[in-house]
């Protein structure tokens, strides 16, 4: 991934190289042709620089580093670089696209260049190949970032292929030279990214692939305890389980260990029908979150057993979402180690 | 309740850091500097106080700026939990303190790089262990993409829209207010950048109903107060606010910003349980508030506030804020230093300095007699509410 902010949010579900070994079949059509002489003049073109609003700092590297669960101590423990060759807080290389990332208004910061990097996508977007994903990220670095150095990066997009054929359906593959810099001009890493542009955008199959290199950003899991592991075991069992007290029978939800009405501490579980309606809701559209699809519809779904739970809406557009609405639970494998209770308006064709 | 606590302590100093996007400082400096500017302005020196109140969410602690002010010994200090639901705790427990003797002199502090530092809008926000009572609550929300504040916020403005037929429009006003006393601020962000309603429609939706200009900026700085016994301000050159009420608020529905689960969140549970309390303690009624300084992380959640602090109906705050009420002019000012939409956000802290400053007769927006300021904490969250007056 690089420039999170910038790039159709679909590509950071950067999931893999399933696509990698085999670019799909030539198809040498009028098509391929007629788009090619449209987007030629875009090739090539090094566009930048796109400046970072702050010097690389240990406040980021930290919160990168809790985000990702990486606790290499070359990074933050100061005592364990004192046997390295580094004297400051040092950067994880996987964060280098974090730097030049736009802020939350989506302003790129002073003596960035106006140019939007993707206007190659764009127009492949406007002439029906809409889908994307990155088939691979090639990475090179040529020296860690440490505390203070400040970031830019120029990107040119340096092939493109003809239309090809694959398992995505029609479409274009497209390779991305990200330079990255530091302060002196000089290039600390790069990376060498494929784009697969193509026609019909469908769910992608599959995602998961062993030994793949590319950082996939993925949900945030939740934290498990003794007072709501068995909600998540459940979606993992296929069951939506509402807390059920064993002393007055009154279901709750969110999980907790005592019953608010008699404060018993014994209780079970029900299994949800997964009908309810929505009680309410938001359609979130900034800031584009990975590795979530935007917009991304939220209710607040009132179930039919009279508890509420929060999730996400599917197969709804934003504007056809109402108060009152019905809707059912299709427990969805969202990620290979992730099963949630997502919603949708009942007699939605999926 | 027997109001033991009111009229027994006054703010008697602020003291503030400036506002900006980026301070280029640590927050320990933002705040020793805030602090100091607050005891300069009480008149105060380090070596007198004696208390501390702050944010749990503070990373500043109590014994490093002791030592940095000029301070010899705290026997009192407490934080209060909740984000921006923390603002009016410290002020209880100061005058809790004060009235109770068990300290004379407290000084209340917030010092954040909210801004340049970790974004509470960016979705990444708490640690990973079961420990945490945020990762818990949130790991219902989190999973979904469900992760921001103003994500959160907008289940109950469109529950709010739903029930009474507010609109964007209504809360837009509410920000065309704010922007428009932050623009004769000169210490706020959006100082001379007014709005129009007309922009708030035209921007960008954040999280439907929340557009842009319905959320509070992000920002870096720091507010400090002094605050002592009443007789103590009495010999001191500023104009006392004397806290007159003052109260927490939690209630069954309670959540840490995501309070989904009671039988109606269109409303602020905390302030209507509270909002009685607060007038009685002082012995004073919502006819006697000449200005409020109320919590505006997002413009949406000021109208329910001025329901259950009793200046509207319930569903009619916003024809009160259509009427201009809360306005420039109108009868009851509301955040007139800009509030979080237009001067920063710190937390709540700076709505607090300036009901103070109204109180002086100092604020750059000073609305005329005034004797009586209301002041809210955090929305969607455990929080509280006070009323400082005229001593
Ligand atoms: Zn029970």
């Amino acid at each position: 991934m690089q420039q999170m902010s910038d790039i159709p949010d679909k590509l950071l579900n950067v999931s893999n190289h399933s696509l990698e070994n085999q670019e799909g079949i030539p198809m040498s059509d009028n098509v391929s042709a007629a788009i090619r002489e449209k987007v030629a003049h875009l090739l090539n073109r090094r566009v930048g620089p796109y400046k970072s609003w702050n010097p690389v700092s240990r406040t980021q590297v930290w919160q990168w580093c809790t985000a990702m669960g990486d606790d290499n101590p070359l990074y933050l423990d100061d005592d364990y670089r004192k046997d390295t060759e580094f004297d400051d807080v040092t950067a994880p290389p996987t964060m280098m696209q974090m730097w030049t990332m736009r802020d939350a208004q989506g302003n790129y910061p002073p003596g960035s260049t106006d140019d939007n990097p993707y206007e190659l996508l764009k127009l492949l977007e406007d002439n029906g190949y809409g889908g994307v994903m990155a088939v691979s990220y090639d990475q090179t670095f040529h020296r860690y970032l440490t505390e203070g150095d400040q970031v830019h990066h120029y990107s040119t997009l340096v092939h493109m292929t003809d239309l090809k054929s694959t398992g995505m359906g029609k479409g274009f593959f497209v390779t991305e030279l990200a330079e990255f810099l530091d302060q002196n001009n000089e290039k600390f890493a790069e990376a060498n990214i494929t784009y697969f542009q193509y026609e019909t955008p469908k769910k992608q199959p599959g995602a998961k692939k062993p030994g793949s290199d590319v950082q996939k950003i993925t949900r945030v899991h939740p934290v498990e305890n003794y007072d709501n592991e068995h909600f998540w075991q459940g979606l993992r069992d296929g069951e939506l389980l509402i807390q059920k007290c064993e002393s007055c029978s009154t279901l709750r939800h969110p999980p907790q260990p005592m019953c608010s009405e008699c404060q018993s501490l014994e209780w079970g579980t029900v299994a949800a029908s997964g009908k309810g309606t929505v009680y309410t809701y938001t359609v979130m559209y900034y800031p584009e979150i990975p590795p979530f699809d935007y917009p991304n519809a939220i209710a607040l779904i009132d179930l039919e057993e009279g508890v509420r739970i929060a999730t996400q809406l599917t197969d709804v557009k934003p504007d056809d979402i109402k108060i009152g609405m019905e809707v059912e639970m299709t427990l969805t494998e969202v990620q290979d180690d992730m099963t949630l209770p997502l919603f949708r308006p009942v007699n939605s064709t999926k | 309740m027997t109001a033991t606590i009111s009229r027994k302590a006054a703010i008697v100093g602020i003291g503030a850091t400036e506002f900006s996007k980026d301070s280029g400082r640590t927050e320990m400096q933002l705040a020793v500097e805030a602090v100091k500017a607050a005891l300069d302005d009480a008149g105060i020196k380090g070596a007198d106080i004696d208390g501390m109140a702050t944010f749990s969410m503070d990373n500043n602690w109590e014994n490093e700026i002791l030592r940095q002010i000029g301070g010899k010994e705290l026997k009192f200090f407490s934080r209060t939990e909740f984000g921006g639901g923390a603002a009016c705790g410290p002020f209880v427990h100061a005058a809790t303190a004060i009235s109770s003797g068990l300290c004379d002199t407290v000084v209340i502090y917030r010092a954040l790089n909210e801004r340049s530092g970790l974004r509470f809008g960016s979705g990444q926000l708490f640690s990973t262990s079961p420990m945490d009572p945020n990762i818990i609550n949130f790991s219902h929300y989190f999973p979904y993409g469900f992760m921001t504040p103003a994500a959160w916020i907008a289940f109950s403005a469109r529950r709010y829209m739903h029930e009474f037929g507010a609109t964007s429009e209504d809360f837009g006003r509410v920000a065309v207010s704010m922007r428009d006393f932050a623009a004769t601020n000169p210490n706020a962000f959006f100082y001379e950048r007014p709005i129009t309603l007309e922009e708030h429609q035209n921007s960008r939706m954040i999280a439907d109903p929340l557009r842009l200009l319905d959320c509070c900026q992000e920002s870096d700085g720091a507010v400090a107060f002094v605050v002592t016994t009443a007789e103590k301000a009495k010999d001191l050159a500023n104009t006392p606010a004397l806290i007159a009420s003052a109260r927490q608020s939690i209630v069954k529905d309670s959540r840490m910003m995501t309070p989904f689960y009671g039988e109606s969140i269109s409303g602020i549970p905390e302030f209507d349980a509270c909002a009685s309390d607060i007038y009685k303690m002082a012995g004073l009624s919502p006819d006697d508030i000449d200005v409020a300084c109320l919590y505006d992380h997002f413009s949406p959640w000021v109208l329910p506030q001025l329901e259950a602090f009793g200046f509207c109906d319930r569903g009619e705050a916003k024809d009160f804020v259509k009427d201009g009420h809360i306005s420039r002019g109108g009868k009851l000012p509301v955040n007139t230093h800009g509030g979080q939409l237009g001067e920063a956000y710190i937390h709540g802290m700076n709505g607090i300095a300036e009901a103070v400053r109204q109180i002086r007769g100092t604020s750059v927006n000073q609305v005329n007699d005034v004797n009586h300021v209301l002041v809210t904490a955090g929305a969607g969250v455990p929080t509280g509410a006070a009323i400082l007056e005229k001593g």
